[in-house]
């Protein structure tokens, strides 16, 4: 890091790119852009919520982060380094400091092997010194299983459990970064509390950052301490969690929030029905992305894309409108 | 409205249904009045979509119905044939189901399969039901409805797909429409969209429906009245504003204690601790004791009744019984 006096932030990318080609042999070829230019930084111990519906990138950015797809430009700095070009072996070792928990627990977990060759995984492939059957065991104990799981199989417990033991082998070489992708979608609501309420515990105790991809609003208010909302592979809006909740400025973002009925029969619900579905990163409209479904587009955002800009303290929003 | 002044259009009485050694649900009583949408809702497992199939008596292998009966305005479900109970399903009794990618076959276009009830049921010719179903999409927000009915379900985005659904279900005027989790799989956004469309149909309409759910959410604003399941068995019901106002029970306390509140926090840490059993018997005890904060000495003795508590409201729990 060329001299600054600030230590870089954990996880920085700038312009990130990923597009991937379809069709071919007898189909045309198009580019579907996965994620179209995004830049977002991640602090130690810190949490960003990544909202996004299906097909805004959400996945895609997390993957290309972690490198397990290819970023096609831009770049993804892990404590200042540039990651984006290193080879798979150069990468080896940044591997142990990043690790991924996925959505299904049910795929994600070998069926074939034992709780605890699961967990101890990561720490048989990284060569990490000490007794392994210990750490699993107390690895197991800090996610609330009980010791013994590491004998019995994945199929001997429920969704929930199983998340923990995802998040166990993930929290297994004490990385600096989770990418945590919709780890509690299909999980019932009680399951899902305590879930995420482990996770907040696990964060102080291993001072880890997670990255924290969701659909859910909810779920992202519980965890995160900023967040940033996805539309067609850009980020529209960032925010600290509060604000975002509290004075969402961008229209799409608005919507999003104002989507989510409330468990309350006296509370009008009258969510703005956007019109359409979302544009699919095939065909990507011209201008600003949302304008084909905003309620207050103009002629200026169906031709000039909006930029990123600050509108509050850590505050961003792309849009031409809001003031 | 006063459901109960009118005969039901539908009535379940001591609906029991094993899937093998499993109790899928046990002794479950439900009424519907004309134009009533009643709210089912409890975590994964309850019971509540086995209630929902055992109507249109199609349960998943190895499910049966093994005591009770289903009347659909007075007549008894359980003792039609095959044949006639076909002839029942698409018409006068819809089902609306939760992907809707696995209930259209791929390999047929959109027009072929949406028109089939139309045809069938209500004995269209193939011109006639396209124009029919045609103008039903228009009504459900598909401006391009012709160009629909010539695209195959994988052209279609899951929010246009649901429309497709809720088109084919409403189109032979049925007296009773069973939505199960109609909107889980689609985004929030289009989950807003959908929602708002069944909400005006249903207006329109005045059509019965059971309406599936998990998420309290969405029945808050939806349904008349509610009904809780726990472990395969009915803990509450109410009117819905009932319901949320004073819920009786405690594991509907505990539910409606976790869901969201308007600002989309959910009550952090007040997640309900242990799972729910799974019955393989006639529950002799209370199948909540194990969670309840006031659990008595008779829970552990003896099933609770369901009882009413104040009109129209009905609660299985021994707190409320007289002493």
């Amino acid at each position: 890091m060329n001299g600054a006096t600030v230590s870089p932030p954990l996880l920085e990318t700038r312009d990130l790119r990923t597009h991937f080609r379809r069709g071919g042999w007898l189909e045309p070829v198009r580019t579907l852009r996965a994620v179209d230019g995004v830049s977002i930084g991640l602090a130690r111990q810190e949490t960003l919520g990544l909202v996004g519906e299906s097909g805004s990138g959400k996945t895609t950015l997390g993957r290309s982060i972690l490198r397990l797809v290819e970023p096609t430009a831009g770049r993804v700095l892990l404590s200042g380094e540039d990651i984006t070009e290193l080879s798979q072996a150069a990468l080896r070792p940044i591997r142990r400091r990043m690790q991924i928990v996925f959505q299904n627990p049910y795929a994600s977990l070998n069926p074939r092997r034992s709780i605890g060759a699961i967990v101890a995984q990561p720490l048989a492939v990284h060569a990490v010194p000490g007794d392994h059957d210990r750490m699993v065991g107390d690895l197991l104990d800090r996610v609330g299983l009980p010791r013994d799981a590491a004998r019995r199989y994945p199929h001997e417990f429920s969704g929930g459990q199983r998340q923990r033991v995802a998040i166990a082998r993930a929290l297994a070489l004490r990385p600096d970064l989770v990418v945590a992708d919709e780890i509690t979608s299909g999980l019932d609501v009680t399951v899902k509390l305590r879930v995420l309420a482990l996770l907040r515990d696990l964060q102080a105790e291993f001072r880890v950052a997670y990255l924290f991809i969701s659909h859910d609003l909810a779920v992202v208010r519980q965890v995160a301490d900023r967040v940033a909302v996805m539309y067609l592979g850009q980020v529209v809006e960032e925010a600290p969690t509060e604000a975002l909740f509290e004075r969402p400025l961008h229209p799409y973002t608005q919507a999003l929030r104002a989507s989510v009925p409330f468990p309350d029969p006296t509370s009008v619900w009258r969510p703005p029905v956007l019109p359409g579905d979302p544009p699919s990163p095939i065909a990507i409209p011209p201008g600003c992305r949302f304008h084909p479904r905003c309620p207050i587009a103009e002629s200026r955002c169906r031709a000039e894309s909006p930029q990123l800009r600050a509108l509050g303290p850590g505050h961003r929003v792309a849009c031409h409108l809001v003031t | 409205m006063t459901p109960s002044a009118s005969p039901p259009v539908l009535e379940i009485a001591g609906l029991t249904v094993r899937y093998g050694a499993r109790l899928a649900t046990w002794a479950v009583d439900l009424r519907l009045g004309p134009g009533e949408v009643l709210g089912l809702v409890g975590e994964s497992g309850a019971g509540k979509s086995t209630v929902g199939r055992a109507v249109v008596r199609l349960l998943p292998e190895p499910g049966r119905i093994h005591d009770g009966a289903i009347r659909l305005q007075g007549r008894d479900l359980l003792a039609l044939s095959e044949t006639e109970m076909r002839r029942l399903r698409g018409a006068d009794l819809a089902l609306i189901p939760q992907d809707p990618l696995s209930a259209l076959n791929p390999t047929f276009r959109i027009g072929l399969q949406a028109t089939d009830a139309l045809r069938i049921h209500r004995g269209l010719s193939r011109t006639a039901a396209r124009a029919e179903m045609t103008r039903l999409l228009g009504r459900l927000g598909i401006a391009d409805a012709a160009d629909v009915l010539e695209r195959y379900p994988h052209e279609l985005s899951g929010g246009m797909r649901q429309r497709v659904l809720i088109g084919m279900a409403f189109a032979c005027e049925p007296t009773l429409v069973i939505a199960d989790e109609p909107t889980t799989a689609l985004d929030v956004t289009t989950q807003a969209q959908i929602l708002r469309l069944l909400e005006g149909l249903q207006a329109e309409r005045r059509v019965a429906t059971l309406f599936v759910t998990h998420d309290l959410g969405v029945v808050a604003h939806l349904a008349h009245r509610i009904a809780v399941m726990y472990a395969g068995c009915l803990v509450e019901s109410a009117a819905t504003r009932d319901l949320f106002r004073a819920p009786a029970h405690p594991y509907t306390q505990g539910l409606l204690a976790q869901a969201l509140r308007a600002d989309l926090r959910a009550h952090a840490g007040a997640a309900l601790d242990g799972l729910m059993p799974v019955l393989t018997a006639s529950p002799a005890a209370c199948p909540f004791r194990e969670r309840c904060p006031r659990r008595l000495a008779i829970c552990d003795q003896a099933m609770p009744a369901l009882g009413e508590i104040a009109p129209g409201h009905a609660v299985a729990c021994h707190l409320y019984e007289a002493a």
